[in-house]
């Protein structure tokens, strides 16, 4: 069995808003990543992917509060550390986050070069900066960036390398493995594969040793990672490798977000695309029951009564619905006639 | 489709410079197109291409530097404040940020309420303003009794844009024009918005001119496709024509640009 670099079990936070009222984002979840593997988050934005990836770098500070659960990162057991702790020796060189709209929290007034100085000497505070300048030169250079960059101020840089040039930061301290939010998201199809040339290539070149890719993008996950999970209101819906996920996915959820791929490819003109109607639940007073019931096509009344917890499936895969595998293929593959029909 | 297909909206050797000099910018470089009544046409090309600064000359916001657009037929004439807000009356727009265009104080039902003032129905009777907003609401899927009394800001971002298209639905313009609607949003709510351009083109005629750097969402919603290289049209066609059997590099360097999942994504080519 290979090394895991991280193991989330059972994990759970809360957001206390200024009305002392809680919002459960993340409500038990468990994940694994071995080294050498990727996995990807799915999910409609508030279904709180960016505060999955904050609670399992363990990063508590208010208004997010731990609750329950464990993380252990390469053997290593953070669970109740204490945030500022975390930031002195977790963060850089175990975990490495890059935030949501990170490549515009760039410091305008600050040349590149100048940046990676603090990142580096926060850790490392005898590294002179000859050495520093070292240091990024041969990993902008390995990962295709020119050199040149390091003595550029951001503005004077497109989106696309401006995001490039926070990647090539964020690992250059060798973290055990790289959390990415949505670092796509807001640049042109050109930009965005370059974006994930580049986070394929980080593992290949061994900087990261596995990588958490958050995007609501499912084509994109499926190009990058080898598992993928879809969060739903808090929870993980489905799980399974990206294949599973994409090409047969189980619950409602997850299928319909399948349904919404639009890729340019022959036959997908004309294909109808699913809308999921309605919203997700307000977090802060979830339904007692499966949290997808309200929008769900297959809604029954048990659904409503009880929490659903997380089924395994056949291959290695989970997923939170009470109705069996062969029933939801089932229902999905005479949808699938009627619409050919 | 009527074997006499109407221009709408045409033009000819449009262009906008800004600067001069050293710092000189051709952003729309002497392009021509003709865009039919009811159809919906996509532009698109990658960050910089020019995309906004056209939309933006079709709007009447930016003045052309050489060039002439033509209306129905008629060379368009926006040279009196009279004549513009006339103008205004046929096109309408959506931009990226949807909350970019609301006033934030103003409660969602009166956005919609304007709208009904502004095709001239003041003087209808209360009843029938409210089943109207109701029928807009209802057209983008949204529910009218969880709108009113409401801030912009208290809707998501795709919910948002389903209310600008709501307001476009009572406001029925001869032309929308969608500046990249959707890559703000989620890619869940995403097939919703394109679904609901499509249907204001079926059902009301529209004319709608949806840009975007995406050529699968192009791909997906449009009649017919123009592919904008630095600042000009390099290559139209219809949405098949276009991306099933693209003539030019660049064209093709779009198309792999996307991520595909049927076949493989090549990633050698950036
Ligand atoms: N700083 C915060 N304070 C209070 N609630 C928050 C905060 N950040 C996020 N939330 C809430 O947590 C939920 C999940 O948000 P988030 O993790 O940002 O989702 P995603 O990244 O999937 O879009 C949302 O309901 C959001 O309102
Ligand atoms: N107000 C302006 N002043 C100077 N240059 C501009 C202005 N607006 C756009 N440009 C330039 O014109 C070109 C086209 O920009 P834009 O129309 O915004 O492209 P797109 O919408 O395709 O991304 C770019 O090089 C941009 O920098
Ligand atoms: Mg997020
Ligand atoms: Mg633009």
């Amino acid at each position: 069995m290979s090394n895991v670099i991280l193991e989330v079990r059972e994990l759970t936070t809360k957001w206390v808003t200024r009305f002392k009222e809680d919002i459960y984002a993340v409500d038990h979840v468990s994940l694994k990543v071995e080294e050498g593997k990727s996995l990807g988050i799915a999910g409609e934005s508030g279904c709180g992917k960016s505060t999955l990836a904050l609670s399992l770098m363990g990063y508590y500070f208010p208004p997010l509060h731990y609750v329950s659960g464990e993380i252990i990162i390469d053997g290593q057991n953070i669970t109740g550390m204490k945030p500022d702790d975390i930031r002195k020796s977790i963060l850089g060189t175990e975990i490495s986050y890059i935030p949501q709209s990170a490549m515009n929290a760039l410091n305008p007034t600050q040349k590149v070069i100048s940046f990676i100085e603090d990142v580096v000497q926060a850790h490392d505070p005898y590294k002179t900066k000859q050495e520093i300048y070292e240091l990024a030169r041969s990993c902008f250079e390995t990962l295709g960036l020119p050199a040149s960059v390091l003595q550029q101020y951001p503005v004077e840089l497109s989106g696309g390398m401006k995001q490039r040039t926070v990647i090539a930061t964020s690992v250059i301290l060798f973290p055990k493995i790289l959390i990415a939010d949505e670092p796509s998201s807001a640049l042109d199809v050109t930009s965005q594969k370059m974006v994930i040339k580049m986070l394929k290539n980080l593992m290949e070149n061994g900087f990261i040793k596995s990588l958490i890719f958050i995007t609501h993008e499912l084509p994109l996950l499926y190009n990058v990672t080898d598992d993928i999970m879809v969060m739903y209101a808090g929870q993980i819906v489905e799980g399974g490798s990206a294949k599973q996920v994409v090409f047969d996915p189980l619950h409602p959820y997850a299928k319909g977000l399948m349904g919404s791929i639009i890729v340019p490819e022959q036959g997908q003109r004309n294909v109808k695309l699913t809308a999921i109607p309605g919203v997700p639940p307000n977090l802060k007073k979830p339904p007692a029951g499966c949290r997808f019931a309200e929008r769900c096509k297959y809604v029954r009344p048990d659904c409503k009564v009880a929490p659903v917890p997380l089924y395994s499936a056949n291959g290695g895969r989970a997923y939170r619905c009470i109705l069996s595998e062969e029933t939801l293929r089932a229902a999905y593959l005479r949808e699938a006639q009627r619409d050919a029909s | 489709m009527p074997a006499e297909r109407k221009v709408c909206l045409s033009g000819s050797g449009l262009t906008k410079v800004f600067g001069f000099g050293r710092r000189k910018t051709v952003a729309v470089d002497h392009v021509d197109f003709s865009f039919y009544e009811g159809e919906l046409v996509s532009i698109v090309g990658e960050s910089g291409s020019g995309k906004t600064t056209f939309a933006k000359m079709l709007l009447g916001l930016l003045k052309p530097t050489e060039g002439e657009i033509y209306f129905q037929g008629k060379k368009r004439d926006i040279s009196t404040q009279k004549k513009r807000k006339e103008y205004w009356k046929n096109i309408q727009a959506i931009f990226q940020d949807p909350y970019s265009s609301y006033n934030i104080f103003r409660k969602i039902d009166t956005v919609l309420l304007d709208c009904i003032h502004m095709r001239g129905g003041r003087g209808l009777p209360r009843a029938k303003k409210l089943e109207m907003m109701e029928e807009a609401c209802s057209f983008v899927n949204l529910k009218f009794e969880e709108l009113t009394n409401k801030y912009p800001f208290e809707l998501s971002g795709g919910q948002m844009q389903r209310l600008m298209i709501a307001r476009v639905f009572l406001l029925k313009p001869k032309i929308l024009l969608a500046d990249e609607p959707t890559s703000m949003i989620d890619a869940c709510s995403r097939a919703t918005i394109l679904d609901e351009l499509m249907q204001l083109r079926d059902e009301i005629g529209m004319t709608i001119i949806f840009i975007t750097h995406d050529i699968g969402l192009a791909y997906y919603v449009s009649d017919t496709v123009y592919i904008m290289e630095r600042g000009r049209f390099v290559e139209h066609g219809s949405a098949d024509e276009v991306i099933l059997r693209p003539k030019g590099a660049y064209t093709r360097r779009l198309i792999s640009d996307v991520p595909k999942i049927y076949e493989e994504w090549d990633l050698s080519t950036v």
